[in-house]
């Protein structure tokens, strides 16, 4: 019987204690959007409010854009070999080889190429981000700039997300590209094929719908990572070790954001260019 | 020791702030006189950089009162914050230079933000202000190619730049060594004569203060327990005054 009570109770604590940890957790998570919100009204009010800092803007953008073109070029050239070694085999079985000049561009243009950029972007600039506004918070250089009356929501948020929503679409472009090149290139070593037949061929039946919307949509994931990376930055707390883990959690929700964004906006894509 | 009127600078009523269950200011009550130094005294985490931070807004008191220069921190809205901000310099305890720009960038950034100088005219008033500091040779250098007590001189130059009417300093001689914390306390006494400016100083090195403060305050937990001259506070009868005269001495 006293077993059975100790076991009751030992039970119920337990019980409490999830409940309890459950209970901060989604707290927490509300807490966190919330925040989040807040954050992106201040981004915003700094985005379209003058001055404009123009020259931190450029840098930003030679930081975000320049600086990650050899990675993104790299990663398309890589999905573009990929899919042309992947897909040959299976076209042949079906007999429709002649349409994977077709295949690996449209798989490219409409989703290989964006997502690929966007999680390529989310890891490099989206640690770069919260490492470096991280320090700047633990090591109080925010604190002096808002001390100097400088807004740092306009000086350092508002720059890293305009930058990155504006060079999202054009490193897609140079995936796209690389991609498209080096697809061609791992087709010719198996059978030789003319540059000029592959892209007539890929593109035969390729029209703007196929092309922009896909592109484009990769604005939205260049806000994503722009105001999460900065938002997890700014909020850093406790030393090195939080510099650390902004880094880490910047890449972590970037990542996540941008999956859980390409499903909504390839749906909303069918349902506006059907 | 200089007048203190309800007009001065810097005029603080029963100031109340709490972290969580933490209180670290509990009723400060403090007026600093135009052009006097005012050093504030204490331990570690009794709340003396937190008033420093509540004087230039970037907490908010949970009650009481803070007027700068007439106007009341915690009311105003960001864009009156900045006006009375752009009145004040700070020296933080770690200088908080900008590690990506140079040190004459450093000092340029707030005027290439609140003056419409030309690019020229700031490059000269920043090498005028580096050069007041003795930093004139290390323009191009960053912040992390210099030491400590360089980094708190080019921080001070920063916090010179806009020609502030009130300087608020973190531990300018925190971790530096006895000359350089000498030379940093010439400094702050050579710009009061210079510029005539109110400066609070939040230290736990008598030593140094002794040097450039006209007036202490000693806090420990949330409150002030002494103020007047260095020789008032020697002559203190409280226990915890005498002891941390001693000890710090």
């Amino acid at each position: 019987m006293r077993k059975y009570q100790i076991l009751k109770s030992l039970t119920f604590g337990i019980r409490e204690a999830l409940a309890s940890l459950m209970g901060a957790l989604v707290v927490s998570f509300f807490e966190w959007f919330g925040e989040l919100g807040l954050f992106s009204r201040r981004v915003a009010h700094a985005i379209f409010v003058p001055p404009y800092e123009w020259r931190e803007l450029v840098r930003q953008l030679d930081a975000i854009g320049s600086k990650s073109l050899p990675l993104v070029a790299m990663a398309g050239a890589a999905t573009g070999v990929v899919l042309s070694l992947q897909t040959r085999d299976s076209l042949t079985r079906f007999g429709a080889k002649s349409m994977l000049p077709a295949v690996i561009i449209f798989s490219l243009i409409k989703e290989s190429g964006p997502i690929i950029t966007a999680l390529v972007v989310s890891g490099r600039v989206g640690a770069g981000i919260g490492a470096e506004l991280g320090s700047m918070r633990v090591t109080e250089q925010i604190d002096a700039m808002e001390v100097s009356a400088v807004d740092p929501y306009k000086f350092l948020a508002a720059t890293r997300v305009i930058a990155c929503i504006a060079m999202l679409p054009l490193l897609t472009l140079a995936a796209n590209f690389c991609g498209v090149i080096m697809g061609w290139l791992s087709t010719t070593l198996a059978q030789p094929v003319s540059l000029r037949y592959f892209i007539e061929n890929g593109l035969k039946h390729v029209t703007f719908d196929d092309f922009l919307p896909p592109t484009f949509k990769t604005a939205v994931f260049g806000l994503i990572i722009g105001l999460v990376a900065s938002f997890q930055g700014m909020r850093t707390k406790g030393g090195t070790e939080g510099v650390g883990r902004s880094a880490t959690s910047a890449v972590v929700l970037c990542s996540l954001f941008v999956i859980l964004a390409d499903v909504l906006l390839v749906r909303l894509i069918q349902v506006l260019f059907p | 020791m200089k007048k203190v009127t309800q007009e001065s600078p810097i005029v603080i009523e029963d100031l109340h702030k709490s972290f969580g269950a933490q209180r670290v200011l509990n009723g400060i009550g403090l007026v600093v006189a135009s052009g006097e130094t005012l050093a504030v005294l204490g331990r570690s985490g009794t709340g003396k950089s937190v008033l420093l931070k509540l004087i230039v807004g970037l907490q908010k008191p949970d009650s009481g009162s803070i007027r700068v220069l007439g106007d009341e921190i915690a009311k105003l809205d960001l864009e009156g914050l900045n006006q009375v901000r752009k009145k004040i310099g700070f020296l933080f305890q770690s200088a908080a230079l900008y590690d990506s720009l140079t040190v004459e960038e450093n000092v340029a950034f707030p005027l290439a933000r609140h003056t419409k100088m030309s690019e020229a005219e700031r490059k000269n008033r920043a090498r005028e202000l580096l050069s007041a500091v003795g930093m004139e040779r290390d323009l191009e250098k960053l912040p992390s190619e210099i030491s400590g007590g360089m980094q708190k001189r080019v921080g001070l130059a920063r916090a010179l730049a806009l020609d502030p009417e009130i300087l608020l300093f973190d531990e300018p001689t925190a971790g530096l060594d006895p000359i350089t914390a000498a030379e940093i306390g010439n400094l702050i006494v050579e710009q009061k004569e210079k510029r005539n400016i109110t400066s609070v100083v939040v230290t736990h090195e008598i030593r140094s203060a002794r040097i450039f403060a006209d007036r202490f305050v000693l806090m420990n937990e949330g409150k002030i327990l002494a103020d007047g001259a260095f020789d008032e506070l020697r002559k203190s009868r409280n226990k915890f005054v005498a002891d941390f005269l001693r000890e710090a001495a």
